[in-house]
This record gives C-alpha cells, sequence and structure tokens, in this order.
C-alpha cells in the first residue's frame, strides 16, 4: 500500500473522532453493570418500620428485634444501671451526644425517650459486629472502670449502658439510637419518627 | 501454501503439530532447555508447590458449584449436605479448605524465600509485583470463599471485611451498601461474593500466574546466593551455573510434592478442622445477623494485618495501616539498596531487622487470633511498629549496612 496522496489532517480527525467515540460507549457500557450491583428494588422496599410490645421486658433485661435487618435492642434500665452513666463520663469519647448519633429527642445522658427504656441499634460504629450486652461489673478484663456496658467482641471496642462509645477504642461513635416513638405506654414503633416533644 | 517446515527438525505427529503451533519450542523454552541456577535448595520448590494448590483448589472447587446453592437461606444447608450426603462430599470439602491454609502457608514461605534471598530486587521487580498482585487475589479469593457457608464467622467476617470501605471518606457508606448490594450483608452479598470466587477472581488469578512466570522466564531465576548466573556463559550461550529445568528440577521438585501431599493429606484425612484454625469453631452455626458470636478472629493467614488493624485506636487510620502493610510490599524493589541481594552476603543490620521483622509478623499472626487483651493490643502496637520500621527504614539501614562480597559463582557442593 502506498502512503502517497495521504489526507493525514483527515486521518488524525478520523482516529480522533473514533477514540472519542469509542471512549464514550465504553464507559457507557460499563454504568449499566457498576449500576446492577445497588441494591435492587425488593431490597429497598424491606425498610418498613416494626412494632414491639416492650411491656414484658424484665428490668435489667435485653430483648433483640430484626429492623432493617440489624439488631435493634431494647434494654429496660433499672435505676441503678442509669446511676452509673455519669460515673464513666471522664471514660468516654462524645458524653454528651454531640454527634448526631441519635434524634433530637434522644440527646440526653440516658439517650432515651424515656430514661428507663433504651432503644439502640446493636451494630458497633467500628466495623459493625453486635457489641455483647455486659451488665456484670466489675470486669476489669473489659475495663478498669467497668460499669456495665457493651464490649464488641471484634476489636474490643466499649460502649456504656447508654450506647456511648469509651477512649482509645477502635469505634469512633456513639452507638446509633434509631428514629422511634411510643405509641402508647407499651408499645414503641422503631423507624418512625416522635412527632411531638415528649 | 506450502508450510515452511518447523525449526526443530521434528517429523510425524509432532511435527505436523509444531508446523502449525510452537509446543515443541514452548517444551524447550520453559522447561527442557530453561536453564536455572545448580544451587537452589528446598526453598525453591515453594513455587511449584503453589501450582500444585492452585490447581488443587480448581478441581475441588468445581466439584464443590456442583453441589453448592449461592442463596443466603440454602448454603449453609448445602454445605451440610456436601459434607454429609454426597459420597466423598467431606473429602473434596476439606481438600478446598484445607487447601487455602495451604496455600497460604506455601505463598507465605515463597514469598520469604524471596525476601531472603533479594528476589525481587533487578530485574526480577515485575516477578515480584505480579506475585504481590497474586498475593492481593489470594486475600480477596479466600475472603470471598470464607463467606459462601454463610455461617456465624462467614457473616460476621464479611460485615467486617466489607465495613473496612466505610472508613473512607465521603463515599464509604455508600460505598459498603453498593458492594453489599443491600444494607447489611445478606442474599445480594453472598450470591455476589460466590460469583467472584467462582468465576472473576480465579480467572485473574490464573492470568496473573501466567505472567509472573513469564516475567521470571524472561529474566531467568535468581539462587541462593544472589548473584546472576547468566554473567558467566560456555560457548554454546548457556549459563555456566545453569541446568535444565528438565530433568534436574522436575525430579526435585517431584520430590518436594511428594513430602508436601504426605503433610497435607494428613491433615486433610486425619485433623481436616486444623485444630480449629482451618475451620473455625463458630463456623459450624449458621449466620444470625443478631448476634456476633463471643470470640470472632480471622482465619490465621490474614492474622497479622487484623492485629495491624485491630491495634490503632482509629477507624481511618487503622483501616489504611491494615492495607498499607500489604501495599508497601509492591515498594520493596526500591526500598533495598544494598549492593547484594542474597542474606548470605548482607551485613549484620539487615539480618537483625529481618529477623525482627519475622518475629513481629508471626506475634502479630498470633496476637491478631485472640480476643483483644490490653498486653495483645501493647505487643500487636510494637509489631505493627517494627513491621512498617522493617520496609520504610529500609532505604536507610541497607544502605550503610556492611555487606560481603558476593562469589564470582554460585557456591555449591556436588551430591
Ligand atoms: C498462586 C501463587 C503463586 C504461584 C503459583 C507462583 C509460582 C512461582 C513459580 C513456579 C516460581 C519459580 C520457582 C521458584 O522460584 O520457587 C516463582 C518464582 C518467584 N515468585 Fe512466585 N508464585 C506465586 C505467588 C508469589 C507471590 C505472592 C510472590 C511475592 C509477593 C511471588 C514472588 C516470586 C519471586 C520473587 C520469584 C523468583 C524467585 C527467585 O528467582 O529467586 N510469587 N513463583
Ligand atoms: S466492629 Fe466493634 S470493635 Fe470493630
Amino acid at each position: 500500500m502506498s502512503n502517497q496522496g495521504v489526507d493525514h489532517g483527515r486521518r488524525r480527525f478520523l482516529t480522533l473522532t473514533t477514540t472519542v467515540v469509542g471512549g464514550a460507549g465504553t464507559v457507557a457500557a460499563v454504568w449499566p453493570f457498576l449500576a446492577s450491583l445497588k441494591p435492587s428494588e425488593r431490597a429497598k422496599a424491606l425498610g418498613a418500620p416494626v412494632t414491639v410490645d416492650v411491656g414484658k421486658i424484665e428490668p435489667g433485661q435485653r430483648v433483640i428485634v430484626a429492623w432493617r435487618g440489624k439488631p435493634v435492642w431494647f434494654v429496660r434500665r433499672t435505676p441503678e444501671m442509669l446511676a452509673s452513666l455519669p460515673k464513666v463520663a471522664a471514660d468516654l469519647r462524645d458524653p454528651e451526644s454531640k454527634e448526631p448519633q441519635q434524634p433530637e429527642y434522644a440527646r440526653n445522658e440516658a439517650r432515651s425517650i424515656k430514661p428507663e427504656l433504651l432503644v439502640m441499634v446493636g451494630s458497633c460504629t467500628h466495623l459493625g459486629c453486635s457489641p455483647t450486652f455486659r451488665p456484670d461489673h466489675p470486669a476489669p478484663e473489659i475495663d478498669a472502670n467497668w460499669q456495665g456496658g457493651f464490649y464488641c467482641p471484634c476489636h474490643g471496642s466499649k460502649f456504656d449502658l447508654a450506647g456511648r462509645v469509651y477512649k482509645s477504642v477502635p469505634a469512633p461513635l456513639n452507638l446509633l439510637v434509631p428514629p422511634h416513638r411510643y405509641k402508647d405506654d407499651h408499645t414503641v414503633v422503631v423507624g418512625e419518627d416522635q412527632t411531638e416533644a415528649a | 501454501m506450502a508450510i515452511i517446515p518447523n525449526p526443530h527438525k521434528t517429523t510425524g505427529f509432532l511435527g505436523w503439530i509444531d508446523d502449525r503451533f510452537p509446543l515443541t519450542k514452548l517444551w524447550k523454552d520453559h522447561i527442557s532447555e530453561y536453564y536455572a541456577p545448580k544451587n537452589f535448595n528446598w526453598w525453591y520448590t515453594f513455587g511449584s508447590l503453589a501450582l500444585l494448590v492452585l490447581v488443587n483448589q480448581l478441581l475441588t472447587g468445581i466439584f464443590l458449584t456442583m453441589h453448592y446453592k449461592p442463596d443466603a437461606a440454602q448454603a449453609w444447608h448445602s454445605v451440610e449436605y456436601i459434607m454429609r450426603d454426597v459420597p466423598w462430599g467431606n473429602i473434596i470439602r476439606y481438600l478446598h479448605s484445607t487447601g487455602a491454609s495451604a496455600f497460604f502457608i506455601v505463598v507465605y514461605l515463597h514469598m520469604y524465600r524471596g525476601l531472603m534471598y533479594g528476589s525481587y530486587k533487578k530485574p526480577r521487580e515485575l516477578i515480584w509485583i505480579f506475585g504481590c498482585l497474586i498475593f492481593l487475589a489470594l486475600m480477596a479469593e479466600a475472603f470471598c470463599g470464607y463467606v459462601l457457608p454463610w455461617g456465624q464467622m462467614s457473616y460476621w467476617g464479611a460485615q467486617v471485611i466489607i465495613s473496612l470501605f466505610g472508613a473512607i471518606p465521603v463515599v464509604g457508606p455508600d460505598l459498603v451498601v453498593w458492594i453489599q448490594g443491600d444494607y447489611i450483608p445478606s442474599d445480594a452479598t453472598l450470591n455476589r461474593l460466590f460469583s467472584l470466587h467462582v468465576v472473576a477472581i480465579p480467572f485473574v488469578l490464573v492470568g496473573l500466574v501466567v505472567a509472573h512466570l513469564m516475567a521470571l522466564h524472561e529474566v531467568g531465576s535468581n539462587n541462593p546466593d544472589g548473584i546472576e548466573i547468566k554473567k558467566k556463559k560456555d560457548a554454546n550461550g548457556i549459563p555456566l551455573d545453569g541446568v535444565p529445568f528438565h530433568p534436574y528440577y522436575t525430579v526435585k521438585d517431584i520430590l518436594g510434592v511428594a513430602v508436601f501431599l504426605i503433610v497435607f493429606l494428613g491433615v486433610v484425612f486425619f485433623a481436616p478442622d486444623g485444630g480449629g484454625y482451618f475451620l473455625e469453631k463458630p463456623n459450624f452455626q449458621e449466620a444470625n445477623p443478631m448476634v456476633t458470636p463471643e470470640h470472632i478472629t480471622p482465619a490465621w493467614y490474614f492474622g497479622a494485618f487484623y492485629a495491624i488493624l485491630r491495634a490503632i485506636p482509629d477507624k481511618l487510620l487503622g483501616v489504611v495501616a491494615m492495607f498499607g502493610a500489604v501495599l508497601i510490599l509492591f515498594a520493596l524493589p526500591w526500598l533495598d539498596r544494598s549492593p547484594v541481594k542474597s542474606i548470605r552476603y548482607k551485613g549484620p543490620i539487615f539480618k537483625t531487622a529481618l529477623a525482627l521483622f519475622t518475629l513481629a509478623f508471626i506475634a502479630l499472626s498470633y496476637f491478631g487470633m485472640q480476643a483483644p487483651t490490653t498486653l495483645g493490643t501493647l505487643i500487636s502496637r510494637i509489631g505493627t511498629a517494627i513491621y512498617f520500621g522493617f520496609f520504610l527504614l529500609m532505604p536507610f539501614y541497607s544502605k550503610i549496612d556492611k555487606t560481603k562480597p558476593e562469589p564470582e559463582r554460585v557456591t555449591y557442593e556436588a551430591h
């Protein structure tokens, strides 16, 4: 083949346009594959609120309920448990719950609507294990000043009985308090916000 | 059109093939006329053993896939079914699960050999880099496979490992949902990890192994003396210290295979759970998204990296250090400034550094498998410092170290 009489400008233009169009086509072809990995419509539909009867939970006892596939804990705290909260405040990263890890109506020392009833998502804010309920104390193997709380078996994060995280553990944040409201005295709906101030 | 006769002058059926496909050429280039240094020791069998274990994983994997169901509701039961009802199913599964641990033992020793003899140094940087990519792919493959039985360790292992990506600022949380295909590890997650484990990663792995060996055969093997045999050649251009791979090393490697198989099958037949290290107790319970088992530890081969993650009391930095510990391996060829390759001729500083690094890696692996304790965290922190110190300080200490002169020819005693 001879190269004589080749229009180089035209050849460059064709190479360039083919590359651009081909490149755009490749990017466009990749998108559906990546997007197909997002949660499906079915997965999205499974986020409905759950209603829980909390009337039968004994003082000091914990009950676990699934909400959006995650464990939600209900702990009926005894007066002694509530009294332990100020005792550990100095050991905590965020004792006043400044980080938005709870709805406004649960931003108080007990991190709950009713002080005695703790409602909390049981997923460690480190990498998502479910911490173990350790109300027993003292427990020097966990912490010198352990007043009861939650201990994560995965990387040793510690939380007090209001789910507030200790200092120098891998978890950065307090445990999450989910949106919830009292339908009546002994029924809680998880996944719906409290409307009027309680 | 007449075919140009092949240069090997083979005739008959082989000749017919060689006229059309480089069969004899491949055999000669890579086996019968591939000259390897004559002073290889037993550290040099781990490459062939890695190939053997790779084949074992592929074969047993194909048969497991014929019975396994990648469905969160059925996966656990299908594994029980393989163990109890499929004829020989338990042996096939144990070959695969013990094979995974064997793979890491073999590959860790193979990498350690490279560390000792400076096999990563010029001109073998790409062999080493392909090796590091293999190691990454192997870790991904092992993780995906670990999730498939959908036991308690599978589930919570997936939860923790996928959440690592959540530590990335800004996009992290959305990235986690995208990887999982759901808001928690679920059926969608299991299904896609199955696809990666069975199709995507094995393809990548095999491709990388081919590239690894092509790079190796391009520059030739290093050896325990760390000197280039290609510098001294005879009149025919054959290295004076080289012997053809076949029959010398094929026979040697077959001995290695025999020893390996005795140990490996001994474990498969008599201690398939490896004392709880190869198959962990909590994974004998089905996944329960509501409760994390009280002792959750990774498979032993991830222990060191897990200990590094745990040693650092900050989510993002912990994750960065953990990935950094793997990625830093890629930089090794450029971190070592020593004029010699092999540990035999390196000076006291490098030897001490390597000894400390070895101890640190073993200690990290051990404490990574224990429940977190104050002492364990302290030792893990020291171990993490040594691990990174070994690499990051290498440009300095390898330069000032007092090396011994390398010999002209490889040291070798006939036997
Ligand atoms: C599937 C995994 C792997 C397979 C099948 C494999 C295979 C091999 C084989 C057959 C050899 C030649 C025999 C020998 O020198 O032992 C070799 C050499 C080598 N491999 Fe690998 N390898 C694997 C993983 C790795 C990894 C993870 C690394 C390091 C990060 C690595 C680094 C090297 C180096 C540096 C050499 C040259 C050694 C020398 O010449 O001294 N390999 N590999
Ligand atoms: S997941 Fe709880 S400490 Fe890491």
